[in-house]
């Protein structure tokens, strides 16, 4: 029996705020899995948590090689968090290439975990190492493990008649149980999902099992660490939490818009990375009256939305970049017959097909201005995963109150990322609910509500209003096809004031900090967590920054102008090069200042709060130009992207 | 809350039987005559031009169906023949190049009880819309698409179509056009259309037979009208359309008969090893000696080679080439929801939302 006994713990256990681990592996070693059961384990346990998955395009590089890397990173903590961590304080590299893509990001002293069976020969020379960065002394500025896990991990499953290739999938679990060691988590929620997941296959159960059990067996037993860490349960306002992505939030808010509109919700795309989750999760909710249509192209996606809608139905559509450019004129098209209609983009690094896994926030001027003529659409961008459950109702709610297609500029980071949700509560959730047109003696297809200016929604099937509708421009209530000069532009003006309008119908830009101050920070979409633990911190040190965040791009709050006029500074950072920085200009006139980085990753804290302190300090920001005296920040920042 | 329910159907509403035909039988009921689909909108197209039989015989054949008017909805795309929903009084739906089989698509999802007609061009249908054409018809989405084939562009005035014949000049082509046209219900066939068809824009009573047809047909229908551009393509079937030519250039088909044709009726279509043969009824030929139209055969075969008899090497078939029953795309989709629902039961959004792992913080 006293074999069956855990060891008593004998090492000294230090408590930390917060912890960033960073699982790193070929892209078949299953550090997404890896990644995410050490997320589940530490949201249920209670830690606030943020995520950073990152893997390469490709679905399976070669072996061993560089672009075939993938990466997930975790940060937990007992206190809030807004971001997935700058940089690991622990990497787990499962072989040279990981270290060599992730080694630059750990930083001095940071603690480096390795599977030292997989620093063969071949596999260094395929990630480009010329000698063996365990043994040439290149890593001694980190605190270095090397563990043999594939083998102790093979010792542990010899006998269960597994072939090599099986016993060598389960590796990660090895390494996923040592990390619960050294954390001090329970292996009871990844065992419980081993058994549902492997339920029918028993040997590869098992083999889940011993790994996992054999790397946290691996921690306790061995003496090459000196200590285990304990992070405690964050204290988050009272709830019920569930770890959440963007794309699941993002899928369930749209769900809980139809069931709010009481309308069905049709939802037409076709695959784009990173959007079809929103597709794969929608499919199965079937059983909520949600129809899915995976089209034959992004064109046929948005038409297909547009004909629901016209229907009555809540028609929507979503897709990156790309496909956003291939439904630019069905959106002009739900523009000029004023339709409700909404469009989620994930955005991602650009231009062309680019790095589709990464993210970027570059298509805001897209959205805004990509399509011919003067053609005003609303715009809304969530700031974090559990945000992105709120702005699908909200960009409902705008679409149906406005009979007008609505954006919602999503990203890859928000859309893969994750954090714990606070799941709402249906009842305070306020109902969405339009009317059809249905009085055939006062019904005008371009007669437009008062206040919002919304035209009626004619459903076919409503006797006695049959009418047409089209791109042709139409003439003002009739609705009939108009060449009329004054016309046009009345019209014009029209689709223009209806959106401006929205501004009366949403919050005020809120500021995290003082109200009139030094330096605002302002920002939109999911660089929100960066900013905000960044003017946390400038603030706690006595500078005088706030943090303004965006959630409606178009229209803007109506307080926008006088808030950025609040201070002597306004610093803009985005992931592009400077597109909300240009329509804060030309709108108000502000001489703000941009900050701009698309290295196809989310910002860290520590490059906003530089450029805040140089914007303080009345520098320039060090931003990244192709000046030849910032030879070093370019190279730099190329590094991470090898 | 809303007049729809959660299926989509407008309340008050009875769904129509799955199997029902949308045909006749309540025409005495609604009573309603071909005026009451002529709309209060100037018709604009070019005087002469064929458009205006087609129209003609569509408000002809709608009261037919039975299907209140509001029920009826036409999309178009962008072309002459993208006009003709503002002259229905219907619900209309003129929407951009190429892309009404898509809007259709999407409002046959959200209303499977609509009766939806797409008004199409050779340019709209086959060069820029192809690819929703093909997917529309793959998946038997329950629309009535009909094809005006004039053979060119004619609303922005006369260049070459992907139904132009090969050097063919036209003001983009003043050389001749290079490139090899198609047939547009080859197309439709290989695309598993479940129903196909052409007529002639001035062969007014064959096709108004050929929309009622159409129109009572249950999945994607594609009918090919031939239609008389008289300004930028005049007289582009005229060779074998015209009265004085017509019964000995074109085979009108009629299903589980022969294929005779002729003024004389005296001459068929036999079947010589894979081909088609023109073969004159006589001495050693008779009836029973000639193919036999069977539109409802499953094997497209038969209807494929007709699609590819065109004159002279053969009369022009006209009629039916294929109808044959296959579930719906809305009623697919439909089902998997209802499968859905009788499985799982309506979806309780509070546990949906708490789906997974949860925790509570007091």
């Amino acid at each position: 029996m006293t074999t069956e006994t855990p060891v008593q713990r004998h090492l000294p256990v230090q408590e930390l705020e917060r912890v960033t681990i960073r699982f790193a592996g070929d892209s078949g070693d299953g550090m997404q899995l890896t990644g995410s059961q050490f997320t589940r384990t530490a949201a249920v346990f209670g830690n606030d948590i943020s995520t950073l998955p990152d893997f390469p395009a490709e679905i399976r590089a070669p072996a061993g090689s560089l672009p075939g890397v993938s990466g997930f990173q975790i940060s937990f903590a007992s206190a809030e968090i807004h971001t997935p961590g700058d940089e690991p304080d622990v990497l787990v590299a499962m072989n040279p290439a990981a270290l060599r893509t992730n080694g630059g990001e750990l930083p001095p002293g940071g603690a480096l975990i390795v599977n030292s069976d997989a620093f063969t020969a071949n596999n260094l020379k395929k990630a480009g190492y010329e000698g063996n960065p365990l043994t040439d002394g290149s890593l001694k500025a980190y605190n270095v493990f090397e563990v043999p896990i594939s083998t102790l991990n093979a010792r542990a499953l010899e006998d269960l008649g597994m072939t090599s290739k099986q016993v060598d999938l389960t590796k990660n679990f090895f390494a996923l149980g040592l990390m619960f060691w050294l954390y001090e988590r329970s292996m009871e929620p990844t065992l419980r999902w081993i058994d549902t997941k492997f339920s029918a296959r028993p040997q590869i159960a098992e083999g889940n099992r011993r790994a996992l059990k054999a790397g946290y067996a691996f921690g306790e037993t061995t003496e090459m660490f000196h200590t285990t860490y304990r992070v405690a349960p964050a204290r988050l306002s009272p709830g019920t939490y569930r770890n959440i992505t963007g794309n699941e939030a993002t899928a369930l808010g749209l769900v809980a818009a139809a069931r709010l509109a009481g309308r069905q919700l049709v939802y037409g795309s076709y695959p784009i990375t990173p959007a079809s989750d929103i597709l794969h999760h929608l499919a199965t909710y079937k059983n909520f009256g949600v129809k899915t249509f995976q089209a034959e192209d992004e064109i046929a996606a948005i038409g297909s939305a547009i004909g629901a809608s016209y229907g009555g139905a809540m028609g929507m559509t979503a897709s990156s970049g790309p496909g956003i450019a291939l439904k630019s004129e069905a959106l002009n098209l739900a523009v000029m017959v004023e339709l409700p209609l909404v469009v989620v983009d994930v955005q991602r690094a650009g231009p062309s097909t680019g790095m589709p896994t990464k993210t970027e926030q570059a298509d805001l001027l897209m959205v805004m201005f990509g399509r011919n003529s003067d053609s005003p659409v609303a715009v809304v961008a969530p700031a974090t995963p559990a945000e992105c459950f709120d702005y699908a109702i909200e960009a409902w709610r705008l679409a149906l109150k406005y009979m007008t297609p609505v954006v919602y500029l999503s990203d890859a980071f928000l859309a893969t990322g994750s954090e714990p949700w606070k799941v709402p509560s249906l009842a305070d959730m306020p109902s969405l609910a339009v009317d059809n047109a249905t009085d055939r003696a006062t019904f005008q297809p371009y007669a437009r509500h008062p206040q919002t200016l919304a035209r009626p929604w004619a459903v076919p099937g409503t006797p006695g209003l049959e009418h047409r509708i089209g791109g042709l421009e139409k003439a003002d209530m009739t609705g009939n096809v108009s060449y009329d000069a004054d016309n046009h532009h009345r019209m014009q003006l029209l689709r223009a004031e209806k959106i401006d309008r929205i501004a009366a119908d949403i919050p005020p830009l809120d500021v995290f900090g003082p109200e009139r101050g030094e330096l605002i920070v302002l920002g939109w979409g999911s660089t929100y967590g960066a900013i905000r633990t960044a003017v946390e911190r400038l603030q706690q040190e006595g500078w005088s920054v706030a943090h303004g965040h965006l959630r409606h791009l178009n229209p803007l709050p109506r307080n926008t102008g006088d808030v950025l006029r609040s201070y002597r500074r306004v610093l803009v950072p985005e992931v592009n090069l400077g597109q909300l920085s240009l329509l804060l200009r030309a709108r108000y006139l502000i001489d703000v200042v941009g900050f701009n980085r698309v290295r196809g990753k989310p910002f860290r804290i520590s490059e906003i709060r530089s450029a805040a302190e140089a914007v303080l300090a009345g520098r320039p920001v060090d931003d990244v130009s192709l000046r030849s005296d910032s030879q070093d920040t370019f190279s730099a920042s190329g590094q991470g992207l090898a | 809350m809303s007049d729809q329910t959660g299926n989509g159907r407008p309340a008050g509403q009875p769904p129509r039987p799955a199997d029902a035909p949308l045909s006749s039988e309540n025409a005495a009921v609604i009573a309603l005559t071909r005026k009451d689909f002529v709309s209060d909108q100037e018709v604009r197209w070019c005087p002469g031009c064929g458009d205006y039989s087609i129209l003609a015989q569509t408000q002809k054949t709608m009261p037919d169906f039975g299907v209140p008017k509001e029920n009826i909805v036409f999309i178009s795309g962008i072309g002459c023949s993208g006009r003709l929903p503002y002259y229905m009084n219907t619900y209309g739906f003129h929407t951009i190049h190429g892309r009404a089989p898509t809007l259709a698509t999407g409002l046959k999802l959200a209303n499977p009880e609509l009766m939806v007609w797409v008004i199409t061009g050779d340019g709209d249908a086959l060069s820029i819309g192809g690819n929703h054409v093909l997917h529309s018809m793959r998946r038997n989405v329950d629309i009535k698409l009909v094809m005006f084939n004039n053979r060119i562009y004619g609303l922005t005035k006369g260049q070459a179509s992907p139904t132009s014949e090969l050097g063919k000049r036209t003001k983009s082509t003043p050389a001749g056009t290079v490139d090899f046209p198609i047939q547009p219900l080859s197309i439709a066939l290989a695309a598993e259309a479940s129903f196909v068809a052409r007529s002639v824009d001035t062969h007014t009573e064959h096709l108004q037979e050929t929309l009622n047809r159409a129109g009572s047909h249950r999945g994607s229908a594609f009918v090919e009208v031939l239609q008389n551009c008289n300004i930028f393509n005049d007289g582009a079937f005229r060779e074998f359309t015209e009265r004085e030519v017509r019964d000995d250039r074109m085979l009108v088909l009629e299903h589980g008969r022969p294929m005779v044709f002729g003024a004389e009726r005296d001459k068929g279509i036999r079947l010589r090893g894979l081909h088609p043969e023109v073969v004159t009824l006589g001495n050693d030929v008779s009836e029973s000696d000639l193919l036999v139209h069977d539109e409802e055969s499953e094997d497209p075969y038969l209807a494929f080679m007709l699609s590819r008899m065109w004159w002279p090497e053969f009369p022009v078939p006209v009629g039916v080439f294929r109808r044959v029953a296959r579930p719906t795309h809305d009623r697919l989709v439909s089902g998997q929801i209802d499968d859905a629902l009788r499985q799982q039961g309506e979806g309780d959004l509070a546990k949906l939302l708490l789906a997974g792992e949860t925790w509570t913080v007091d």
